[in-house]
């Protein structure tokens, strides 16, 4: 029964958003600051010790970080096209869509981890042999940086699997596209991260 | 850019969503990454290729966010709770930049 004093009252619209989109994009807000404020303190020690940065493809390696910096934007691709197959209740298009987007991610992270052991193993930097979290300012903002990227790709891994894992069970669809949506706003949002990160780490 | 296709999807929110040529927004994202990476070896002044860079970046992140993220057509309301770290971010920016005037 309907409280007296609102009886009879249109129910409050809100946002006219469902709840856990409006949780994420919260969310993910909170993120924009937590990045912001990476990057903000890296512009800040590099601007104010330049000398200690390298050139770009001096120490990093462009030319593998590009072909990473494409395969997240064909994961986003794969990514908003299972949402659409949710959509259009196309239940192989969901499947094949998911499962491409956690493969991609993780070899986003693969490459990622062979990246940082020729770095670490073979990278020559201001005279030393291994470029390492412990060389210096360069050292520790590239690692801090990319390390906390790459811990947000792992998370994003893991709940594709468990989203892929759904869809094979059948339980995503047209009358059931809020999950896929939600945690396809997270993955373009690492995307999207990463194409900061790609272009003020390796490029500048 | 009119990317808006013909077949439209309600998201579950009472909105339809109109679906984007995604394949196109991924070939601008791929020419526009290309393009960084050349961009970045030009025998130019510095401060050239830094702000080409800057800009080729935001582009390709408005793409993201705009498209792939659905901010386009996304009710006002919701456009301005994803929008609303942007001043702090701005904030913190100029807050930067003081330390090098």
């Amino acid at each position: 029964m309907a409280h007296a004093a609102t009886a009879g009252r249109a129910p409050e619209r809100g946002l006219d958003v469902y709840t856990q989109k409006v949780g994420m994009w919260v969310f993910l807000c909170s993120e924009v600051m937590f990045f912001a404020g990476l990057i903000g303190s890296y512009v800040v020690l590099r601007f104010g010790a330049a000398d200690v940065w390298a050139e770009p493809g001096d120490v990093l390696a462009i030319g593998i970080t590009a072909v990473n910096t494409f395969i997240l934007i064909c994961s986003s691709v794969t990514m908003v096209k299972a949402f659409a197959a949710a959509e259009a209740d196309d239940q192989k298009g969901i499947r094949n869509y998911l499962l491409a987007t956690t493969l991609l991610g993780a070899l986003f992270l693969g490459i990622q981890v062979y990246e940082y052991t020729e770095l670490v193993l073979h990278a020559e930097w201001q005279g030393s042999h291994g470029f390492t979290p412990q060389a210096g300012l360069y050292g520790a903002t590239f690692y801090t940086m990319t390390g906390f990227h790459g811990f947000h790709v792992l998370l994003g891994v893991v709940c594709l699997a468990w989203a892929t894992k759904r869809a094979y069970a059948g339980h995503w669809g047209k009358d059931n596209t809020h999950g896929i949506e939600v945690l396809g706003l997270y993955w373009h949002f690492v995307d999207l991260v990463w194409i900061i990160l790609f272009t003020i780490v390796y490029l500048i | 850019m009119s990317e808006a296709g013909s077949h439209a999807a309600d998201g579950g929110d009472g909105h339809a969503h109109p679906q984007p040529k995604y394949m196109l927004i991924w070939l601008y994202l791929l020419i526009l990454t290309l393009a960084e990476v050349g961009v970045a070896f030009l025998a130019i002044p510095k401060w050239m290729i830094v702000t080409s860079l800057l800009v080729m970046a935001v582009w390709k992140a408005l793409l993201v966010a705009l498209y792939y993220m659905h901010l386009k057509f996304e009710p006002n309301r919701l456009r301005m709770v994803a929008l609303a770290p942007l001043p702090a971010v701005a904030i913190m920016i100029l807050v930067i930049m003081m330390e090098y005037v």
